[in-house]
């Protein structure tokens, strides 16, 4: 069955904001996101005119670049009537901060609006939009779940996710001290202040291990390949996944950084 | 104060590294954020009291020059002078003539961030006066020739055994013999030295969290006391502050009270709230002769009416450094600036300008802790992000990190050329991170490579894959 | 031009002050003139008994101690005990505060009272708070000769007399006192909230008790 077959007449049209790092390490998540909105019941389209949300340049200071990329996503995503990306800081640079790059502008500000208006992180248009409770997912594990910082801040995710976990069969979820701090990722900080990032990172990564989960969790592939990075640097274990991964059952995939040694 | 912002990665790679500060930054996340959190849990109305905090300082500011007005009528009427600073060398200028006047040999010092702003204890030193920091925190970096690292925690980057160390140097009358492994010790050993000061000084200066405009009142919020003593036993008390210190009743000061003392340190009130109005009177058998308060602006007039206005809300309750995670990593001194942390990396570019320190607003994840906590609803990570327009504008950005964002910038903004590009290169990151995949080392990469691996991606790019799939589905359909 | 008159023309440059501004004085002049009540927490906003209750709780939240007396009389018996059991000399500094003046003083022949302010030599000092706030056991001073500011910051030890009849619920409430005792928009030259004994955490984050004030706070509430 196509997603074109599965289209009814009350289904949501999506287009899925893949996010860069998804699109470009990670490609597992854009699948897993596909297949929690098609079982929530979207119809999900996936536009190749596609390619950043803008965070790296607008975070530097590039407005004007910052705009035209925006005008971009925009004009590639408005049609849609909802339009999900598996980040929450690319959606809080959708949702949040477009707006603010139009201001004055007539000529777009209406327009901007009501993109932003429709535009969600995943996990929370699941629970939040779609209602979903349960994605039917199993699996057996010890799972700890790192809040990123856009994501709790911005957009006020932190019951979504777990409230999903707590109904994956078989899925244990303790909670790590302070998960609610910055991982230390930061878009370009991470490279920029790489030694005070690696001291961000190592001070979470030793939470994370102390959780006694052995599978990390997030919603965020930019702080996911940070953890991963340092964990594995580090020698350890843990395996290290987006939580749309779990949800959607699709955890056939390697874990981020994870391979034969 | 010598700024030493644009050492910023010189000195937090310093501070990664010592021991001594590494330990005592633990206090910080320690003492700070769960008492912060339980005092707003404890009160219902706390996210209410913020939004209030935040509107009457907005009323005020758009109205700053009225209500200085009527502050400089009240302050006048109850006896009190007011003098005016445009500048830093203005301020020091005015406290150092009153100073003079008063024939003073020694002034003592409530904890204030403006007076370390306008480095006013090296200026009453070089003009011979000494001045003596009260404050137990402040008086401990006096010792040591160090600047505070926190702005209501002066020495949070101390520990017990360095202190001890400092007060054996230099209090030389103590005996070998006597006890100051602990901090109770040491601040006995503080009360009474510094108790003789408060009686021997001539002058008594201290900052202000609140000027009143409705009673010409200023306020000092404080836990130790040492305020009250400065400002209570000297001849002459000059109050330093900055303009937008200025609230204008009583009761708007009651609501800003209430979201201070829980943000800073998770009490729901500080110890000692004192609102001080003119000199004593002639009833009074205690008090100072005179009462003088110097008003500085200092570049706080050039920040209204431009995306930096918010940032003239600021209380100086410490929150926002209190919640950072770049703060906990490097301390306060690696910032390089009077005020360090969030709240610093806006301040100080508007205070000193962004050519020297563009390093402090570019030095912060956007996490967004500092603008969850902060009891004025500043948007801190929205004006560190402002610096870094103001500095990509005017190109002052790093030339690497401005040719490598454009670069991205520009294959970003052309769809095609970048499905070209990303379907060329991820395959051969992929094939290098081999069956690990993940890579250790990669040119261009250091900073991220240096401390962690990198993670390979899968091969193709999503949308490919995505591309692939659903070209399959349709020749199977069909 | 002076400094005075730069920093003016630059924050109303700034604020883009136009004409003759009446609306802004309008604004500026109603919320001076009405101080406008902002939020008030539910804790404080008890029946007598209960904001009592409250008050004595916060206070020891604080590191305080209370006692309670049924009068004035029996103020100094209360004093005496509390030095006593400290194991402190019999004196205490005193202001001229009229209440305190028939507290029971001829009942302790012992206790030495020195009037006037402090001088730094006291252990103990008693002062009569203005009014207390249930909301955070706050005591409120006024500074005069009834009660000398110096009396709150340099004995070890400071014990306040506060009515039960003055224990408000807030700060607000304080501040309708005062403008019955001083008039609107004026104080004495020192208003002091106090709230528990003096402490410092300026070393490793360790709370400790006298910093540069009173080590203990002892609130004595007459009925």
């Amino acid at each position: 069955m196509t997603s074109s077959e599965m289209k009814g007449a009350g289904q949501p049209r999506v287009g899925l904001f893949a996010t860069c790092l998804v699109d470009l390490f990670r490609p597992s998540v854009g699948f897993a996101s596909v297949k929690l909105l098609q079982d929530a019941g979207c119809e999900v389209h996936v536009p190749v005119a596609q390619t950043c949300c803008g965070q790296p340049t607008y975070n530097t200071g590039d407005r004007a670049d910052t705009r035209e990329i925006a005008e971009q996503v925009i004009e590639a995503f408005e049609g849609f009537d909802f339009i999900v990306a598996p980040s929450g800081s690319c959606t809080a640079m959708l949702k949040k901060h477009y707006p603010g790059l139009f201001a004055g502008d007539p000529a777009w500000e209406g327009r901007v609006q009501r993109f932003s208006d429709k535009c969600f992180e995943l996990i929370s248009f699941l629970t939040d939009v779609m209602m979903v409770r349960d994605t039917g997912a199993e699996l057996q594990a010890k799972v700890t779940y790192h809040d990123s910082c856009s994501g709790l801040r911005e957009l006020g995710i932190r019951e979504q996710p777990r409230k999903l976990l707590a109904n994956v069969e078989g899925l244990e979820l303790q909670e790590m001290q302070d998960s609610d701090v910055c991982c230390g990722f930061g878009g370009t900080f991470c490279v920029k202040y790489s030694d005070i990032s690696n001291a961000i990172v190592t001070k979470k990564v030793g939470n994370v291990g102390a959780s006694g989960a052995h599978l990390l969790l997030a919603g965020e592939v930019g702080c996911l390949m940070n953890m991963a990075g340092k964990l594995k640097r580090q020698g350890s274990d843990m395996e290290v996944r987006h939580v749309a991964e779990v949800l959607a059952g699709m955890t056939d995939q390697p874990p981020i950084a994870g391979g034969s040694k | 104060m010598e700024l030493a912002a644009k050492h910023f990665k010189t000195a937090a790679a310093k501070a990664l590294v010592d021991a001594q500060l590494q330990k005592a930054l633990g206090n910080v996340e320690k003492g700070f954020i769960g008492k912060r959190q339980m005092a707003a849990d404890a009160l219902p109305e706390f996210e209410a009291l913020r939004d209030n905090a935040r509107d009457i300082k907005n009323h005020t500011l758009a109205h700053l020059d009225l209500y200085l007005e009527e502050y400089e009528r009240k302050v006048t009427a109850a006896g009190g002078h007011v003098h005016w600073a445009e500048t830093a060398e203005d301020a020091r200028r005015i406290v150092l003539d009153i100073c003079k006047k008063a024939g003073a040999r020694t002034v003592t010092k409530g904890k204030s961030m403006i007076t370390e702003e306008i480095a006013l204890n090296d200026h009453l030193a070089a003009n011979g006066i000494e001045p003596v920091e009260t404050d137990l925190g402040e008086y401990i970096i006096q010792l040591r020739g160090e600047h505070p690292s926190h702005i209501i925690a002066p020495a949070v980057h101390l520990n017990k055994e360095q202190v001890e160390g400092d007060f054996r140097r230099v209090h030389t009358h103590l005996p070998e013999g006597r006890d100051l492994s602990e901090p109770v010790t040491l601040l006995s050993e503080a009360r009474e030295v510094l108790r003789k000061r408060y009686f021997a000084a001539d002058v008594g200066i201290t900052g202000a969290n609140f000027l009143i405009a409705e009673t010409g009142s200023s306020v000092i919020v404080t836990n130790e006391g040492n305020g009250d003593l400065t400002q209570t036993l000297g001849k002459v008390h000059v109050v330093v502050a900055s303009i937008e210190k200025m609230v204008p009743t009583l009761e708007d000061t009651a609501q800003i009270l209430r979201v201070l003392a829980r943000s800073a340190t998770g009490q729901d009130m500080s110890v000692y709230t004192t609102f001080s109005t003119g000199p004593k009177r002639p009833e009074d058998p205690d008090g100072p002769d005179e009462y003088h308060v110097v008003l500085l602006d200092n570049g706080r007039s050039s920040m209204l009416g431009t995306e930096y206005q918010d940032m003239l809300r600021c209380i100086r309750c410490g929150a926002c450094m209190n919640h950072c995670p770049v703060y906990h990593a490097v301390g306060g001194h690696a910032y390089g600036s009077v005020y360090p942390g969030p709240m610093g990396a806006v301040l100080t570019p508007s205070l000193n300008g962004i050519e020297e320190t563009g390093q402090l607003p570019n030095a912060s994840t956007f996490c967004g802790r500092c603008e969850a906590v902060c009891p004025m609803r500043i948007p801190l990570p929205k004006m560190m992000r402002h610096w870094r327009e103001r500095e990509f504008e005017r190109n002052l950005t790093p030339a690497t990190a401005r040719y490598g964002i454009r670069a991205w910038a520009f294959v970003a903004k052309r769809p095609k050329l970048y499905r070209m590009a990303v379907s060329l290169g991820m395959p051969i990151l992929s094939k290098l991170g081999g069956s690990s995949r993940r890579l250790k080392s990669l040119p261009f990469a250091g900073g991220w490579t240096r401390h962690r691996d990198l993670p390979a991606p899968e091969g193709k790019t999503f949308l490919q894959a995505w591309a692939e799939q659903q070209a399959g589905k349709q020749g199977a359909a069909r | 031009m002076s400094s005075r008159d730069n920093v003016m023309r630059k924050i109303k440059a700034a604020i883009k002050v136009k004409g003759d501004d009446a609306e802004r004085r309008g604004a500026v002049a109603e919320r001076l003139q009405q101080a406008p009540v902002g939020i008030v927490p539910q804790r404080g906003q008890l029946p007598d008994a209960e904001r009592l209750e409250l008050f004595c709780a916060m206070a020891a939240q604080v590191g305080a101690t209370t006692a309670r007396v049924d009068d004035y009389r029996d103020v100094a018996a209360e004093v005496s005990a509390y030095l006593r059991a400290r194991n402190l000399p019999a004196e205490v500094r005193l202001g001229a505060d009229e209440r305190l003046q028939d507290a029971g003083w001829d009942t302790q022949k012992h206790l030495e009272i020195r009037h006037g302010a402090s001088d730094g030599g006291d252990l103990a000092g008693v002062s009569h708070a203005m009014a207390g706030i249930a909301e955070t056991g706050t005591l409120a001073l006024f500074s005069g000769p009834d009660n000398p500011t110096t009396i709150n910051f340099l004995p070890e030890h400071h014990i306040v007399v506060l009515k039960a009849s003055d224990i408000e619920g807030d700060l607000e409430s304080v501040w309708a006192l005062l403008r019955q005792h001083k008039g609107k928009g004026e104080m004495p030259r020192a208003l002091n909230l106090v709230t528990g004994p003096s402490r410092s955490g300026d070393i490793e984050q360790t709370i400790i008790l006298g910093a540069h004030g009173p080590r203990a706070l002892h609130v004595i509430v007459v009925a």
